[in-house]
């Protein structure tokens, strides 16, 4: 009873130590221990088998709502059944006899009306859903119908008519299922053996053969995915702020989304003071990030991806162009994070340059140029999608540039949009919602976001790519020969491999920093923009744009290292392999870019107004674990018979060892001979 | 819903031995002072046997599952060894410590007879080492999960704890008859107790057979069990006798059984 209470009371650090050490001296003692025989594996490994491919929808909150799932606090278990088919979940909703169950759901079946179903029956204890390989033909976006209702430009006041999307639902296609709070755990398994197995399981035990009653013992599922916060980000963050205010060791209970921006300079800039307002900047913004129902899993990333890909290359083109640094207007290359969640990376920054807290201030902006959704179709259109309330003069001239650029011998047409249409959502309306800055969002969608999954080609992307950085140059001022600008398709294959196929590549290998190395994989990262601390894709964002826009010098590691200055940032990357060795060894240098790593947390949680309408408020809960695991379990009838068969010997060894001990001068008696024992 | 299993697993295994000792052992100081010196000597020789089946495996080829399978089997007999050997111990120190208690007595008669030393420690020995052979089994079976996922006998619960039952009382007997062997130096019967210790241990690498392991355990039980009956004095007549309601008086002379309480003495 001991060792169970302590399992199951223990506090997690200390928990996992002691966890280990009495697994140790489990497995020695009851390895060596004569009478308990031969078990050599634990237990547990004879009951569960473990899902170790799994990714969990979790809690995030933001000043009013909770979104996501969570499981009870020791898991929630029930019945596997699987279900293939709508009609499937009718044994689930009503037929089946052993309730609660666990539906693992074919990813096609996981919509909104298979999930409402769900949710409202309590029958449902949780819901596994097995990835969908291939991917749903129809497209399928958890987000919703109007991403970051609220914190565009448009209200009340500043273009009322476009305001909530009533002008345009801009994601037909989001179910909105990620801002469902769902009372059960839902788990994503990536793995198909895992999922295999599971099935295999269900087949055996659970399948309802000709309709008939499955017998017990049958196979079910136990999901752990316990969140610490509830209700809201006010709620939580007050309830972590008074333990961080009394606890002596407090427990932080939700965390705010944040990570960092990306950005870089055309010419370089220094960062220690502020840009003289006569300079002029052209804001060049894409998005890094994207979400998805399960934690950092962000699979629908592609058009993320395909957009900044576009920008990395349009950049790389530019830097190429040889009068850059004479140019009268520098380019400015953003790239935000945590724009899924109502615009985390473009409100810090605009709100930085608002409060002068960054180099380049709002008045600097000479016009903003935003590469929203790029994944070119059968039609390589473009279209410039501009703000109908304010300056629709101010941006005629970037319009108008973009498509004498196209016009010039790309295979990209670039089309503006006649009607008074509202900008999709997008960066540019939080730097619109304090400035009134000329600006286009480029995207591939002339309405609605074209929301299937697209595979675009290196070429499709690096002819956008070319005519971006063309229109740029001349946007600067540039008077050179534009068309020699040219976007190489080989650097955009070298990074849609890597950011869509695997980071752990050569070409990344090479141009990280040496302690980064752990964080290439291969598969490609996670888009999900999460608590702190730069997430791998910012990383990789950063050393890319270093790469492509820096220049290689001549330093020493040492020097390196020490010399980050004002105008420029140098880093120590590891280099390609070394040709002429046998070993593994590189040849390290030095880069020396402009490209430096900005704070994208929300101003909500600088000013610590959780509540705020302004500013993004999303929080992640935190929690203890996730996992799942499959298992049998047995009938009731069995359970019953074990206690009544303990409880009858129980009562059998009372009764008789008091009978006996009262009888015990009766029964033991000793011979003569051998009485006189040892006294 | 997994409750019912865990308490249903702990009667069996524990109930007779928690029945023992509640009303053979817990009214007498003496007697709990050497059930738990008992387990503390069990305890130590299963360190022992651990440190050398450990030292061992560290030694040999992990890889090496036959070889693995080996060390089982000689870890397993060298601890049944070192626990008879921690038996012959105990012994020795329970012999000095009675001869210190005679001295202290005012009759000159020790207060605890060889006898009785001899049950309480066996059944120290007993409850230690079914503890230590389903306390994990225990554990897991609170749920939510049973064994089986894998193909194993859905009975695993069940048959743990009637085998720690049988352990129990194994242990129990073989003290009876171990101390009393050593006192009158029957070398012959201590060989026995020590084999049939091996046999027990031996028994239980036929699991999952639980046919197989079970029954020859039940029936070594009950002649082990029957055999420390007569050691510690019974017999046909004295279960005729007790049966029968009378005091069974005459030639025989009565003495501390293994299982009275001490007289006011």
């Amino acid at each position: 009873m001991a060792a169970i209470e302590e399992e199951e009371m223990g506090s997690s650090c200390s928990w996992r130590i002691r966890g280990v050490t009495e697994l140790l001296l489990r497995g020695l003692l009851l390895c060596a221990l004569a009478a308990g025989s031969g078990w050599c594996n634990s237990v547990e490994r004879k009951i569960y088998i473990p899902l170790n491919r799994t990714a969990t929808c979790v809690r995030l909150m933001n000043a009013t709502h909770q979104i996501g799932c969570q499981s009870s606090m020791n898991g929630d278990t029930g019945v596997i059944h699987v279900v293939e088919k709508q009609e499937d979940v009718q044994w689930v909703l009503s037929d089946g006899p052993h309730p609660p169950y666990i539906v693992l759901l074919d990813g096609e079946l996981f919509t909104r009306g298979m999930m409402d179903q769900l949710k409202e029956s309590p029958r449902i204890s949780g819901v596994a859903v097995a990835i969908a390989k291939p991917r749903p033909v129809k497209g399928f976006s958890p987000g919703s119908r109007c991403p970051n209702d609220g914190f565009g430009v448009y209200n009340s006041t500043y273009g009322p008519q476009y305001a909530h999307c009533n002008n345009m639902e801009w994601n037909p296609l989001g179910n909105g299922l990620f801002y469902e709070d769902f009372s059960f755990p839902i788990f994503l398994l990536q793995d198909e053996n895992e999922t295999e197995v599971i099935k295999q399981c269900y087949q055996t035990y659970n399948f309802p053969h000709n309709g008939s009653v499955p017998q017990y013992p049958l196979c079910a599922m136990q999901l752990f995915s316990h969140m610490h916060a509830v209700t809201s980000t006010v709620t939580c963050m007050r309830r972590t702020s008074l333990q961080s205010t009394f606890s002596i060791n407090p427990e932080v209970i939700c965390d705010p989304l944040s990570d960092y921006n990306v950005w870089s300079t055309l010419k370089p800039i220094n960062v220690s003071t502020n840009l003289n307002s006569t300079e002029k900047v052209i804001m060049v913004a894409t998005r890094i990030d994207s979400h998805s129902m399960f934690w950092n899993v962000a699979p629908g990333a592609e058009s993320a991806v395909a957009s900044f890909v576009t920008h990395l290359a349009a950049a790389e083109a530019i830097h190429k162009a040889p009068d850059i640094q004479t140019l009268p207007k520098n380019i400015m290359f953003t790239f935000f994070q945590g724009e899924s969640f109502d615009y985390i990376g473009s409100s810090r920054m605009a709100y930085d340059m608002q409060k002068n807290k960054f180099p380049i201030r709002l008045e600097n902006i000479d016009c903003f140029l935003e590469l929203g959704q790029i994944a070119l179709t059968n039609s390589s259109v473009l279209w410039m999608h501009t703000d109908p309330v304010s300056q629709k003069s101010l941006s005629v001239e970037v319009t108008n540039l973009f498509s004498r650029c196209s016009t010039s011998g790309t295979g990209v047409e670039v089309q503006e949009i006649g009607s008074t249409q509202a900008l999709p959502p997008s960066s540019f309306q939080r730097f619109l919602k304090l400035k009134e800055i000329p600006g286009v969002v480029l995207a591939d969608h002339k309405t609605s976001f074209q929301n299937n999954y697209v595979t675009e080609t290196a070429e499709s992307l690096a002819e956008v790519a070319t005519v971006v950085a063309r229109a740029l140059y001349q946007l600067a001022g540039g008077s050179g020969n534009a068309s020699a600008i040219q976007a190489d398709p080989r650097t955009v294959t070298r990074m849609l491999y890597g950011f869509l196929v695997r980071t752990n590549n050569s070409w990344f290998q090479s141009i990280i920093k040496p302690d980064l190395k752990g964080i290439l994989e291969n598969e490609p990262p996670p888009y999900y923009i999460a608590v702190s601390k730069p997430v791998n894709a910012t990383y990789l964002v950063h050393y890319v744009l270093a790469n492509l826009t820096g220049a290689v010098t001549n330093l020493t590691k040492e020097q390196c290292l020490n010399s980050d200055g004002d105008l420029y940032e140098y880093a120590w990357v590891q280099g390609p392999q070394d040709p002429n060795s046998t070993t593994s060894s590189r040849l390290p240098f030095c880069v020396r870019s402009t490209v430096r790593l900005t704070s994208a947390s929300s101003p909500a949680f600088e000013l610590q107004d959780w509540g705020s309408t302004q500013y993004s408020t999303w929080t992640e809960s935190r929690w203890k674990e996730l996992h799942a695991r499959i298992f049998l379990v047995a009938s009731r009838q069995l359970e019953i018979i074990t206690l009544v068969v303990g409880i009858v010997i129980l009562i059998i060894s009372f009764v008789a060892t008091y009978f006996i001990n009262a009888k015990a001068d009766v029964l033991f008696t000793t011979p003569r001979d051998s009485g006189a024992v040892a006294y | 819903m997994g409750a019912a299993v865990f308490f249903g697993c702990t009667f069996i295994a524990f109930g007779p031995a928690l029945a023992l000792c509640l009303l053979t052992v817990a009214g007498d100081p003496l007697r709990v002072i050497i059930l738990v010196a008992g387990a503390f000597f069990w305890l130590v020789s299963l360190l022992l046997a651990s440190l050398i089946w450990f030292i061992s495996v560290q030694l040999s080829d992990r890889n090496d599952a036959q070889l693995q399978y080996g060390l089982l089997l000689f870890g397993a007999a060298v601890s049944v060894l070192l626990q008879e050997a921690f038996r012959f111990a105990y012994f020795k120190l329970l012999k000095k410590a009675d001869e210190g208690l005679v001295t202290l007595s005012e009759d000159g008669r020790p207060p605890i007879s060889i006898k009785q030393m001899a049950y309480v420690s066996g059944l120290a020995f007993g409850i230690i080492s079914g503890l230590f052979s389903v306390i994990n089994i225990l554990a897991d079976s609170i749920g939510p999960g049973t064994v089986g996922i894998h193909g194993d006998s859905p009975h695993y619960f069940i048959t743990s704890a009637f085998l720690t039952m049988a352990l129990v009382f194994l242990h129990t007997f073989w003290g009876t008859i171990f101390f009393d062997a050593c006192e009158k130096r029957r070398y012959g019967t201590l060989g026995l107790v020590v084999t049939s210790h091996l046999v027990t241990s031996g028994l239980t690498f036929l699991n999952p057979c639980y046919e197989a392991s079970l029954i020859p355990l039940f029936l070594l039980t009950l002649s082990t069990g029957a055999w420390a009956f007569v050691t510690a004095g019974g017999s046909l007549r004295s279960i005729h006798a007790c049966l029968s309601g009378k005091r069974k008086e005459g030639d025989s002379v009565m003495v501390y059984s293994a299982l009275q309480l001490p007289g006011e003495d």
